[in-house]
C-alpha cells in the first residue's frame, strides 16, 4: 500500500512538514535527525521525532521521522514530504511512504541496486516489492522503485554526494576524507535547501551541536553553504510545492524523549532510589538518572538519586523493595523480559504494603519479541503481574507530558496507598520525542502517606505495622525508627508481621489490603482515571490508552474539519478499574471504537471483565509500529460506511 | 557500620523475641541465634537500628527470633534487599540469614553481584548441606555421591566451596564457625559486622532432622577411631589480614593459604576469620566519593518538598540542557 498524498505543504497551509531520514545503524542517522530538530526548533517550530531502530549495534537499518509544524503534534505521519536516503536499503524501504507531491534526495550510486542484493533488506519485503514492481512492469531493483515513485507524482532529487564533499574540501582547503566528515550535516542541508529553509537556522542548530569547538562548527557552516549552492545550481524548485519556513515563537522550549520524561518526572517526584538490569526500552531512562544523580533543590541545598544497576531485574526490584522499606522514594525501570521476572517480588512488595514504583517500558513480546519495535502487550501481566490476590495500581501516559506527571505522581500513590505501583509506557514513548516548554515542578505535590511516629523506647513489643483500619491504610514505619521494630514477611502474617495460617487473620489481612483500592478508586479525581477528548456528546467513541493517544487526537481533529462528531476515552488508570465511571462514559457509545497496539485488545479484555462492556470494533495492531492518525482516519470512514469487521488490524507491508 | 546509643545499653535478652520457635529440637540453628543475639549486645547496638534480614527456608526464618526489624523476604533474594535497605539508610546495621540453598543456589546470581559492590552488611549462611524446609533434598554444599536421608538417591551434583565462592565474588571478610562453638561464633559475628565492608560468615550447622550424615557427633569426630573434633581453629599462623598496603606477594601468598585452608574437609575443618581485607571502599564509600550529598542526604531521609508540600527539586539545568532554542 502506498502512501496517500501527503498533508500539502505550500503557501497558505498550516506548515506541517514531515521529514524522513535513515540510513544503518552507526552511520549518524541520529546526528542527522539532531542537526534538522534543532534548526526547526530554533526556527520556532515545533517538533515530533519519531526513532526507529533495530535490535543491532552497526549495521541494520534505522531511520528518524521529524514531524516540522506550526501548531504542536504528537504523533508521526505515514505519508512522508521529503525522504533523505544515503544508501539503496534506506531508499528502497521508504520509498512506498512518498504520495503525489513529495520528494526524495538519494545518491548517484543508489539509483539503479537489485533489490535482493541489499544485504539487510528482508527476503519478504524484497518479494513483495519485487511482486509490486513486476504487476507495473517494472525490474525489481532501486531504479524500477524510482521509476514507480516518479509515475506516482513523486519528485526525485539525485544528489552528487561525492561532488558536493569535493566542493567543500576545496573550500575549506582540507583533504576530502576531512571533509567527508560533514556528511550528516550535508545531508540536512540537502532537504533544508529544497525546502527553501533559511540556512541560517540550520547553522545556528551547527553551533548548538558542537559548542565551542569552532573547527568542527567552520567545517559544518561551510558545507551548509556549499550544498545550498550546489542545490541553487542543479535543481528547480518551481514545481516542488513543500516548502519550511520560520514561525514568530519566543516560547523558550525543549526537546524531550518518553526515556527523559519518566526521569525527570521521578526526580521531581523525590526519587531517593533506582536499581535497574539493562533492556530496551527503558534503559535510557536510567541512563538519564545516572548522568543526574546530584542535582539542585530549590532551598540552594544538593539532593540525589542513588542508582544501581544490578545483576538482573530480580535484584533490581527487590534492591529497590529494600531501599523503599526504608522510606525512600524507589523504583526500578525495564521492559516485558525484565517485567517477568519481577513477578514473585511484585507479591511481597504488596503484601507487605511497600510503596514501590516499577516503570515498565512494553516492546514487543512475547519472549524477546521485538526488542526494539513498539507494543502494548503488557496490559494483562501489569494488571495481574503477580500470584495470588493481592492491590496494586496500574498506570498508563499517553505522551510525554503525562509520562513526567504521571512518573512524579505514580510515587505519591504508592506512599498513599502502600503499595505496588506500576507504570506502564511503550518503546513508542520511550524513542519519541517532543518540543514542549519548560516543565512545571510548581504542579507537583508531595503526598508521603500514613507514617507511624517513633515510639522512642525498645520495650513495647513489636509494632503494629499492618494494624487492621478501615481504610486499609495502617501507619507505616520506617526501618530503623527508634522503637517501632516489626517484621515484614511474604507470608500472611499479624498485624506486627509474624506468620500466621489463622483463619480469621488472614481474612483479615488481604480484605484490608483490598480495602485500599476501594479507598483509591473513591479520592482519584475523574481525570485521574480517564481523560475525554473531542466532542463529548458524539456516539462515536474510540477508546485507548498509552502512546496511540497522539494519533487519536489528531484524527478527532480531521474528523471535527469534516463534521462528524466523535470523541475519544483515554484511559489512564488500568487498575484499580474504574467500573462505575466506565459504564457510566461508555453507555451512550456508539459504535465503540477500542484502539490498541497488541494481538489480543488486552484493554478490551478488562473492559469486559470488569463491566461486561465489548467493542463493537476492535481496532489492533501488532506489526511493531506505532499506530498513525491516518490509519485510524481510514478505519473510521471504513466503519461509517458499514463494511467494517468487528476486528481490524492495520496492517502496512512497507513499514 | 554500627550505631550505639549512649541512652541505654542494650542485653542479649533485648535481641530475642519470645515468637514461638519453629526448630524442630537439637537444630544447629538454635546456637546461630544465640550468638547473634549476644554478638549485638556485646557490639553494643540498638535493636532499632538493626534490620535482620532472612531468606526462606528453616535459616530463613531467623528474623523473627530477633527483636530488631526484621525482614522475611523471598527465596534466595535476601542479599539484595539487604542493599537496598543498606544504601538507603546506611545509619543500618544490616545482618542476613540465610541457608545455604537460598544463598548458594536460587541466590547464587546475588552472591556474585553483591560481592563486586562490597555492599557494609553481614551475610550469615546455615550451612546444613540440605534444603531443611522443604523435606532435605540436597543443598549446594552437599559433596557429590552423598545420600542423606532425604534423598532418594546420591546426589550427582558437586559440592559448592562456599569459601572459595566467597574469596572470587569480593567478598572482603570471609570466616567461618560452627553452631555448638558458640562463645568462637559470637566473636566471629562481631568482626564481621564490625567489618567496613562485605562479610561472608559460612556456619556449619547440624540438621538433626535430614543430615543424618554431618551429625553433631560427626563434627565432633566421634566415628573416628581416635576421637577428636573435626571442627578446629585455623592454624595460628594462618594471618588473613590485607590490607590497601598490602605487596602483590602478601595477597598471592595469602590467597594460596586462603585456598589451602579451605579446602580442607575431612578430619579437620578449620574455622575462624579466612579474610579480612581492608584495603577496599565499601560501595557506601564509593557513592561518596561521588555524590557528595549523600553523606548528608540519602535515599530514606532526605527532604522531597517544600514547605508548601511541593516538589523541592530544581530541573532548570536539566531542562536548559534539553533545550532546543
Ligand atoms: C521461588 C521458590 N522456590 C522454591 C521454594 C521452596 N523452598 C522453600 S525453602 C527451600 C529450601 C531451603 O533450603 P535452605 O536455603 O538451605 O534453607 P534451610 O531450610 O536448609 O535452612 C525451598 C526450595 C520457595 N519458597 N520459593
Ligand atoms: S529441618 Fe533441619 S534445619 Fe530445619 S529446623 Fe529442623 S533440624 Fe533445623
Ligand atoms: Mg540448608
Amino acid at each position: 500500500m502506498a502512501a496517500e498524498s501527503p498533508n500539502g505543504n505550500g503557501s497558505g497551509h498550516v506548515q506541517d512538514l514531515a521529514w524522513r531520514v535513515g540510513g544503518p545503524q552507526g552511520s549518524g542517522v541520529d546526528t542527522a535527525a539532531l542537526i534538522f530538530q534543532r534548526a526547526c526548533g530554533i526556527a520556532g517550530l515545533h517538533l515530533f521525532g519519531r526513532r526507529e531502530y533495530s535490535s543491532n549495534i552497526m549495521g541494520r537499518h534505522s531511520y528518524y521521522d521529524v514531524r516540522a509544524s506550526e501548531m504542536p503534534r504528537a504523533s508521526h505521519r505515514d505519508a512522508v514530504d521529503l525522504l533523505t536516503t544515503f544508501e539503496a536499503e534506506t531508499l528502497s524501504r521508504h520509498l512506498m511512504a512518498l504520495g503525489e507531491g513529495s520528494g526524495v534526495i538519494y545518491r548517484t550510486d543508489d539509483a539503479d541496486v537489485e533489490l535482493h542484493k541489499i544485504t539487510y533488506l528482508d527476503g519478504r519485503y524484497a518479494d513483495d516489492l519485487a511482486a509490486y514492481l513486476a504487476e507495473r512492469g517494472l525490474p525489481a531493483t532501486t531504479g524500477g522503485q524510482l521509476e514507480d515513485a516518479k509515475n506516482r507524482g513523486v519528485r526525485l532529487f539525485k544528489v552528487n554526494i561525492d561532488e558536493i564533499v569535493a566542493q567543500l574540501a576545496e573550500a575549506m582547503g582540507v583533504p576530502p576524507a576531512i571533509a567527508g566528515r560533514a556528511r550528516n550535516t550535508l545531508a540536512v542541508a540537502v532537504s533544508t535547501a529544497l525546502l527553501d529553509f533559511s540556512r541560517d537556522y540550520v547553522k545556528a542548530a551547527v553551533a548548538k551541536t558542537w559548542p565551542g569547538r569552532q573547527k568542527i562548527i567552520d567545517l559544518n557552516v561551510e558545507a551548509i553553504e556549499q550544498t545550498y549552492n550546489y542545490v541553487d545550481a542543479n535543481y528547480d524548485r518551481s514545481d516542488f510545492a513543500i516548502s519550511l519556513h520560520g514561525c514568530d515563537s519566543t516560547e523558550k522550549r525543549m526537546i524531550v524523549n518518553g526515556n527523559q520524561a519518566v526521569a525527570l518526572g521521578k526526580i521531581a517526584g523525590g526519587i531517593g532510589f533506582q536499581s535497574y538490569y539493562p533492556i530496551s526500552p527503558a534503559t535510557d531512562e536510567s541512563f538519564f538518572l545516572e548522568a543526574h544523580e546530584e542535582y539542585p533543590v530549590t532551598d540552594g541545598g544538593q539532593s540525589n538519586v542513588i542508582m544501581v544497576q544490578t545483576e538482573d531485574e530480580i535484584s533490581a526490584v527487590t534492591m529497590a523493595a529494600g531501599a523503599a522499606l526504608t522510606g525512600a522514594r524507589a523504583s526500578t525501570s525495564t521492559s516485558g523480559p525484565g517485567f517477568a521476572l519481577m513477578c514473585e517480588a511484585i507479591g511481597w512488595a504488596a503484601i507487605n504494603e511497600v510503596p514501590l514504583v516499577i516503570t515498565d517500558w512494553q516492546r514487543g513480546a512475547p519472549s524477546t519479541g521485538m526488542p526494539t519495535r513498539s507494543e502494548q502487550g503488557d496490559l494483562r501481566i501489569a494488571a495481574t503481574g503477580s500470584h495470588g490476590d493481592f492491590p496494586s495500581i496500574v498506570v498508563a501516559s499517553g505522551d510525554v507530558f503525562e509520562a513526567f506527571y504521571d512518573a512524579a505522581e505514580c510515587f505519591n500513590y504508592a506512599e498513599r496507598y502502600q503499595g505496588i505501583v506500576i507504570h506502564v509506557l511503550d518503546k513508542a514513548l520511550s524513542s519519541s520525542s517532543r518540543t514542549v516548554p519548560y516543565l512545571d515542578t510548581d504542579q507537583i505535590g508531595i503526598d508521603r502517606g500514613l507514617i507511624a511516629e517513633p515510639r522512642g523506647e525498645h520495650d513495647e513489643g513489636a509494632f503494629n505495622r499492618f494494624a487492621v483500619t478501615e481504610s486499609g491504610v495502617s501507619p507505616r514505619t520506617l526501618l530503623g525508627q527508634q522503637g517501632n521494630a516489626h517484621w515484614c514477611t511474604g507470608c500472611e502474617h499479624t498485624p506486627q508481621g509474624r506468620v500466621t495460617e489463622d483463619p480469621v487473620v488472614r481474612e483479615d489481612q488481604i480484605e484490608k489490603r483490598h480495602r485500599k483500592m476501594e479507598l483509591a478508586l473513591s479520592e482519584l479525581s475523574l481525570d485521574e482515571k480517564v481523560k475525554i477528548y473531542g466532542d463529548r456528546d458524539a456516539e462515536l467513541t474510540f477508546l485507548s490508552w498509552g502512546s496511540n493517544k497522539g494519533a487519536i487526537i489528531e484524527c478527532l481533529d480531521i474528523l471535527e474539519a469534516e463534521g462528524i462528531p466523535a470523541r475519544f476515552l483515554h484511559v489512564r488508570l488500568i487498575k484499580p478499574f474504574p467500573v462505575d465511571e466506565m459504564t457510566e462514559l461508555l453507555s451512550a457509545a456508539s459504535p465503540l471504537v477500542i484502539v490498541e497496539a497488541n494481538f489480543s485488545g488486552q484493554y478490551a479484555e478488562l473492559l469486559r471483565t470488569y463491566t461486561g462492556i465489548a467493542p463493537d470494533h476492535l481496532v489492533l495492531k501488532y506489526n511493531g509500529r506505532p499506530i498513525s492518525a491516518e490509519e485510524i482516519h481510514r478505519t473510521v470512514r471504513e466503519i461509517r460506511q458499514g463494511d467494517a469487521p468487528a476486528r481490524i488490524v492495520l496492517r502496512n507491508p512497507y513499514q | 557500620m554500627t550505631t550505639t546509643t549512649e541512652a541505654r545499653t542494650y542485653k542479649a535478652k533485648d535481641f530475642s523475641q519470645p515468637n514461638a520457635n519453629d526448630w524442630c529440637a537439637g537444630c544447629g540453628d538454635f546456637g546461630i541465634i544465640n550468638a547473634m543475639h549476644q554478638a549485638c549486645a556485646k557490639l553494643g547496638l540498638d535493636p532499632s537500628s538493626v534490620v535482620t534480614v532472612g531468606g526462606i527456608g528453616c535459616s530463613g526464618k531467623a528474623p523473627y527470633y530477633m527483636g530488631t526489624y526484621g525482614v522475611h523476604t523471598l527465596h534466595g533474594r535476601p542479599l539484595p534487599f539487604a542493599t537496598g535497605i543498606k544504601l538507603a539508610n546506611p545509619d543500618l546495621t544490616v545482618m542476613v540469614a540465610s541457608g545455604d540453598g537460598d544463598t548458594l543456589g536460587i541466590g547464587a546470581g546475588h552472591f556474585v553481584g553483591i560481592g563486586r559492590r562490597n555492599v557494609d552488611l553481614t551475610a550469615i549462611m546455615f550451612d546444613n548441606e540440605v534444603y531443611g524446609l522443604t523435606k532435605g533434598q540436597a543443598a549446594p554444599t552437599l559433596a557429590m555421591g552423598m545420600q542423606t536421608k532425604g534423598l532418594a538417591v546420591p546426589t550427582s551434583q558437586m559440592k559448592i566451596n562456599p569459601l572459595m565462592m566467597a574469596y572470587t565474588c569480593g567478598f572482603t571478610w570471609i570466616g567461618r564457625g560452627y553452631s555448638y562453638n558458640i562463645k568462637q561464633l559470637v566473636q566471629l559475628m562481631m568482626d564481621a559486622i564490625q567489618h567496613k565492608g562485605l562479610a561472608f560468615l559460612d556456619v556449619l550447622q547440624p540438621c538433626p532432622t535430614y543430615n543424618n550424615l554431618h551429625t553433631k557427633d560427626w563434627y565432633a569426630g566421634k566415628d573416628q577411631e581416635e576421637v577428636r573434633p573435626r571442627v578446629q581453629p585455623l592454624p595460628e599462623d594462618f594471618d588473613p589480614s590485607i590490607t590497601a598496603d598490602s605487596s602483590e606477594d602478601d595477597v598471592l601468598d595469602h590467597a594460596r593459604s586462603f585456598m589451602y585452608e579451605s579446602h580442607r574437609w575431612g578430619t579437620e575443618i578449620p574455622t575462624g576469620v579466612f579474610l579480612n581485607n581492608t584495603g577496599l571502599n565499601s560501595f557506601t564509600e564509593r557513592i561518596r566519593e561521588r555524590v557528595k550529598s549523600y553523606a548528608e542526604q540519602t535515599p530514606s531521609n532526605k527532604v522531597i518538598a517544600d514547605a508548601n508540600g511541593m516538589s523541592n527539586v530544581d530541573l532548570t539545568s536539566m531542562f536548559d540542557e534539553l533545550a532546543v532554542n
